[in-house]
């Protein structure tokens, strides 16, 4: 079979802020109850950025991480694509700035405002721009302690900060990207959205009925246009929304939960960051070889959604 | 069976309510359904009724009492 992305996944790369915030924390700010917060999430805690630090300085911090890992400079980098729903600016984003903070003063840097999808979005754009870019760094970072309010406890006790970065290369990598499935549909902007200068408003019903569905469909229909069974998949990474909805994924796609990397009890809800973050944990704790394939997959504000699959280049 | 019987027997089948919800009871509201027993109830109301129910329906809202489904799956049905 033909497919239609020839680049690769080169590396990985994260940042956590310090500060640790557990349930007990949002339970005394929210009136919600602590081990229910556990349970009907899978968040044991989540990690805030101190005042004074921007999403572009946390982004800074997991490219940084991801280009060490590879071996290479900013300097090798043909193109940005830095992912961001909790930017402080509406314009300019913090890519230019990430480009400045990296030494870059020609390289095009392009901002994905798409929140939770848009580090699935940014990857899925390298793939198919590596072949004129070169060395694309997606990097997603969010500061989401900004955006939420203790009023709405729903959706306060999901969110935390984080960066995460991937490195798309043309030339080499330990996986190549071999296809991918972007979908977008409008119809339920309002479900999940942030207004200029407000907080996050989450219709969270709204959100895991069409994830729930959207997810694996997605997912399943890519696995089959390259007729890869869904159980052969090595690992599953995905934004970490939800340990419910994880697991619901899997029963779907009918593969064991093991299989779906999760650092939600430890992260919580960093928005695009998460599927980053993950994925820099699944790969750089990494003993053995990979030697099945990959799905990366995100479902996020608009709505958008989607899959990545990639094979290993050294089975 | 009934409609509503079909109704209450996905509603069982996918959360741990002791107790029948009355038809206009909200199903979010006593328990019954949250956002993880929610997407096995449309799943389970496909099944049971041999509908199929498209992404543009999933509000949650439709599904919030045995009243409202009810007039949503007569509605497809229709």
């Amino acid at each position: 079979m033909a497919f239609p992305c020839s680049s690769f996944l080169r590396s990985f790369g994260s940042a956590l802020p310090a500060q640790r915030v557990d349930n007990e924390a949002l339970a005394a700010r929210t009136g919600r109850d602590a081990a229910l917060i556990a349970s009907q999430t899978g968040i044991l805690e989540r990690r805030y950025a101190p005042e004074g630090l921007f999403v572009a300085d946390l982004g800074l911090e997991a490219a940084n991480d991801c280009l060490s890992r590879a071996g290479i400079t900013a300097q090798d980098l043909g193109l940005i694509l830095f992912s961001s729903g909790s930017a402080e600016r509406a314009f300019p984003g913090p890519a230019s700035a990430l480009a400045a903070r990296l030494g870059l003063t020609a390289t095009p840097a392009i901002d994905l405002p798409i929140a939770s999808a848009g580090s699935l979005v940014g990857i899925a754009l390298a793939a198919d721009l590596a072949v004129r870019y070169g060395n694309i760094l997606v990097v997603a970072s969010e500061i989401m302690s900004r955006r939420i309010s203790d009023a709405d406890p729903d959706t306060a006790i999901l969110f935390g900060d984080g960066a995460g970065a991937c490195l798309v290369s043309r030339d080499s990598g330990f996986a190549r990207i071999v296809d991918s499935a972007l979908y977008t549909d409008g119809n339920s902007a309002d479900t999940l959205y942030l207004p200029s200068g407000g907080t996050l408003q989450m219709n969270g019903l709204g959100v895991i009925m069409h994830a729930s569905r959207k997810l694996p469909r997605a997912i399943g229909d890519l696995l089959a246009k390259h007729s890869i069974p869904p159980a052969d998949v090595e690992v599953y990474l995905m934004h970490q929304a939800n340990a419910n909805l994880l697991r619901k994924v899997a029963t779907t796609l009918k593969v064991p939960e093991d299989r779906f990397f999760s650092n939600i009890e430890r992260y919580g809800n960093t928005s695009s960051a998460s599927l980053l973050i993950a994925a820099a944990e699944w790969w750089n704790a990494g003993t053995t070889p990979i030697a099945g394939p990959i799905i990366l997959s995100a479902f996020g504000a608009g709505f958008n959604w989607g899959a990545i699959l990639a094979e290993p280049t050294r089975p | 069976m009934s409609k509503q019987a079909g109704i209450l027997k996905v509603i069982h089948a996918v959360s741990e309510l002791p107790n029948d919800p009355g038809p206009d009871e909200s199903l979010f509201d006593s328990g019954a359904l949250d956002s993880f027993t929610l997407p096995d109830l449309v799943s389970g109301l496909e099944q049971e009724f041999s509908v199929t129910i498209p992404d543009s329906d999933l509000v949650p809202e439709r599904f919030d009492t045995i009243t409202k489904i009810e007039a949503y799956l007569d509605k497809r049905a229709g």
